[in-house]
């Protein structure tokens, strides 16, 4: 009899918790923002995609928001990094903070002459594996035309196991429209450098499905 | 080997491959009757066998749990009975003692008040004060005849005179007399009404009384027949804990409804005190944290009514002094209030946050924040609601204890039930599988009705040729087995 009592009382306790929900996973995420030549006009797109992540992150995860110029393998071109709080107060406290910080980025964007994206997701690379979170996502806002500086050297493996890239918004260049051939080599590259690093490749062109972005 | 293969095993031609192959398998299965009718018969009859005692097992099985049953709702009942008898006997006690314990100084005041009536009455009973001797005297002259003499007159006048004084004054005597007499007896009044009182008063202990005395008959009437075991008890009893299971289940789930809302609304709040990412074996502290408060809270309720005697889950407690008790109840009740404050300030806490979380959400979206109008009634309402919850879950002990007791009742009686379906079920197979052994045999003598139909007709041309009386004729075979 007092078995079944303990049982029952187990049995009530278990169904209380199990209203709860399991401990979500901690992520990071690494946003570039590509700002060579006319893709500057684009930074009101990005401005939303970072206002989505600052909605959807959570405490404990992190977010860091860096830009493509010409030479991007350097903190420098670090906007803005953080990990929010374990308390959802200075949490949201915290994501006011690098809003503010976007914001002034954004208005004080100026075009830069050359885009090194292997430079930035490198940087994003070693940034991501120190954090140690879960879940790891580079995301990289940009046509995906590299234009390096002479004498700089990119074409290597970057080490991207266990990261999710995804590139978003890749726009098609006038020259795409004379050879579509050009954009679709363009994406081939990338996704083949990321599966050459370790990583997962995603694409996500359609801004209207956010959701989609931090969705394996 | 494919199955074309067989098939073409004695001839490139498939049916007349076939048709030797049925002839070659026939040949043998007639052969083989008798040792296949045999198998058949044998498999069929030790399954039965089988079948048949688990059947008997089962029957016993369920024979003794139904005794089980019978006796553990007889004993809950008996626990029961006794407890209802010993609650009214307390309560016979306490009018006896309340009132009739007073009896001694009621009789004493009933016996000073008619002493005090027989007073008054004696008093009362005073004769008025009777008119002077000499008044007699005084009238018989006053009645003599005036002659006329003027003296004789005056004396006669001032004879009257004195008679009518003497009366007045009597009269005024008498009436003074009535009138002692009339406040003596409106001093016996309120010894009247008090008496009256007193003894309707008593008159209302005893009605009581008897009520309580009837009731008692009546529940050693059922006690009795809890302890002779009688059916119609028993049965009385399964079904009132049959109810008390089911109305039991339905407010755990409500209570547990409750819980849950509870906890959504300290879950969000919890974070901030032990951190929104921490986990344990995979749960959210925060949640966890949550859940224990609310744990918490039912275990001081159940320690609450346990203090009060309300329920009666735990022995220790219903065993320990009143004094002790009493230090629980008290101990218990600020624990609740506490945590229920604790609560509170969690719901309002919550509010900000979702007020803090609906800024951000805004703000990022880049829509123009707003004072929203009445924003304080839903942040009272979850306060309320934080405070009252905790209160609310305490009396979750009352049907947690009665769904706990009947749930012996009724798990018993659902494995009687179970037990009884498998008795059914192996009965019922044992049966079929008779049967299907008999289908079988004559199936098997189906497929080979050939040879057999041959050997009738050899058999009966032999027995044409021999007398009556040198025929054997082979007898069905019966299937042995155990009669159902």
């Amino acid at each position: 009899m007092k078995f079944g009592k303990q049982l029952i009382l187990a049995i009530l306790g278990l169904g209380l918790v199990a209203c709860g929900d399991q401990a979500p996973k901690t992520r990071a995420v690494y946003m570039l923002i590509d700002t060579s030549g006319t893709y500057t006009q684009e930074l009101d797109k990005a401005q939303r995609i970072t206002n989505y992540l600052l909605g959807t992150l959570n405490a404990g995860d992190t977010l860091a928001l860096a830009r493509i110029d010409s030479g991007s393998f350097s903190e420098k071109d670090m906007i803005g990094k953080v990990t929010f709080d374990i308390r959802p107060s200075t949490a949201t406290a915290q994501k006011y903070q690098f809003k503010r910080k976007l914001d002034e980025f954004v208005a004080k964007a100026r075009p830069s002459g050359h885009t090194d994206i292997s430079g930035g997701v490198l940087q994003a690379s070693e940034f991501l594996q120190e954090t140690q979170a879960e879940e790891k996502i580079i995301l990289v806002f940009s046509d995906l035309e590299e234009d390096l500086v002479k004498g700089h050297v990119r074409k290597f493996t970057i080490p991207l196991v266990g990261i999710k890239v995804v590139a978003l918004n890749v726009t098609k260049l006038r020259t795409d429209n004379i050879d579509p051939r050009d954009y679709l080599e363009r994406l081939d590259n990338w996704e083949k450098r990321v599966y050459e690093g370790g990583g997962a490749w995603k694409v996500v062109n359609d801004l209207d499905r956010l959701e989609r972005l931090l969705n394996s | 080997m494919t199955f074309t293969d067989l098939l073409t095993t004695w001839s490139e031609n498939p049916g007349l491959s076939m048709f030797i192959w049925a002839m070659l398998i026939i040949t043998a299965m007639y052969l083989g009757r008798s040792s296949a009718h045999h198998l058949i018969s044998s498999l069929a009859r030790s399954l039965r066998g089988v079948l048949r005692m688990t059947a008997t097992s089962l029957t016993e099985l369920e024979s003794r749990m139904s005794k089980r049953n019978k006796q553990v709702i007889l004993q809950e009942g008996r626990h029961e009975t006794e407890r209802a008898i010993e609650r009214d006997f307390q309560r016979v006690n306490k009018i006896v003692e309340r009132d009739l314990g007073a009896f001694p100084s009621i009789q004493r005041k009933v016996t000073d008040t008619i002493n005090s009536i027989e007073q008054d009455y004696q008093n009362s009973n005073e004769t008025p004060p009777s008119p002077p001797q000499w008044l007699e005297a005084v009238e018989t002259i006053s009645k003599i005849q005036r002659n006329g003499d003027s003296t004789v007159d005056q004396i006669l006048a001032n004879i009257q005179d004195s008679i009518e004084k003497a009366h007045d004054e009597t009269i005024k005597a008498y009436r003074k007399s009535s009138l002692d007499k009339l406040n003596v007896l409106k001093k016996m009044l309120p010894s009247w009404r008090s008496l009256s009182s007193t003894l309707s008063e008593m008159d209302k202990s005893v009605t009581d009384l008897s009520e309580r005395s009837e009731f008692i008959d009546k529940q050693m009437q059922v006690y009795e027949k809890i302890r002779a075991e009688d059916d119609m008890v028993a049965r009385a009893l399964t079904s009132s804990s049959m109810t008390q299971f089911f109305i039991a289940t339905l407010i755990l789930a409500i209570a547990i409804m409750g819980g849950v809302i509870n906890f959504q609304l300290i879950a969000l709040p919890m974070s901030e005190m032990v951190g929104g990412t921490s986990a344990i074996a995979g749960w959210r502290t925060a949640d966890i944290a949550a859940m224990v408060i609310i744990m918490v809270e039912v275990a001081m309720g159940v320690f609450l009514l346990e203090a009060l005697q309300i329920t009666h889950l735990f022995e220790i407690i219903q065993t320990m002094d009143d004094k002790m008790r009493k230090r629980m109840v008290v101990v218990t009740l600020l624990i609740l209030t506490i945590l229920a404050t604790v609560e509170a300030s969690l719901a309002y806490m919550r509010d900000l946050l979702a007020l803090d979380r609906e800024a951000l959400s805004q703000s990022l979206a880049g829509v123009a924040t707003g004072n929203v109008e009445f924003r304080w009634i839903p942040s009272i309402g979850q306060m309320v609601m934080g405070f009252i919850l905790p209160f609310a879950l305490a009396f979750v002990a009352i049907p947690l204890e009665s769904f706990i007791h009947s749930s012996r009742t009724v798990v018993g009686l659902v494995s009687s039930s179970i037990v009884r379906a498998l008795i059914y079920v192996s009965r019922l197979a044992g049966q079929f599988i008779w049967q299907a052994g008999k289908v079988l045999t004559h199936a098997y003598d189906m497929i080979i009705f050939l040879p057999l139909s041959v050997e009738q007709l050899v058999k009966n041309a032999r027995r044409d040729g021999y007398k009556e009386s040198d025929i054997y004729v082979e007898q069905p075979e019966e299937m042995g087995g155990v009669k159902s």
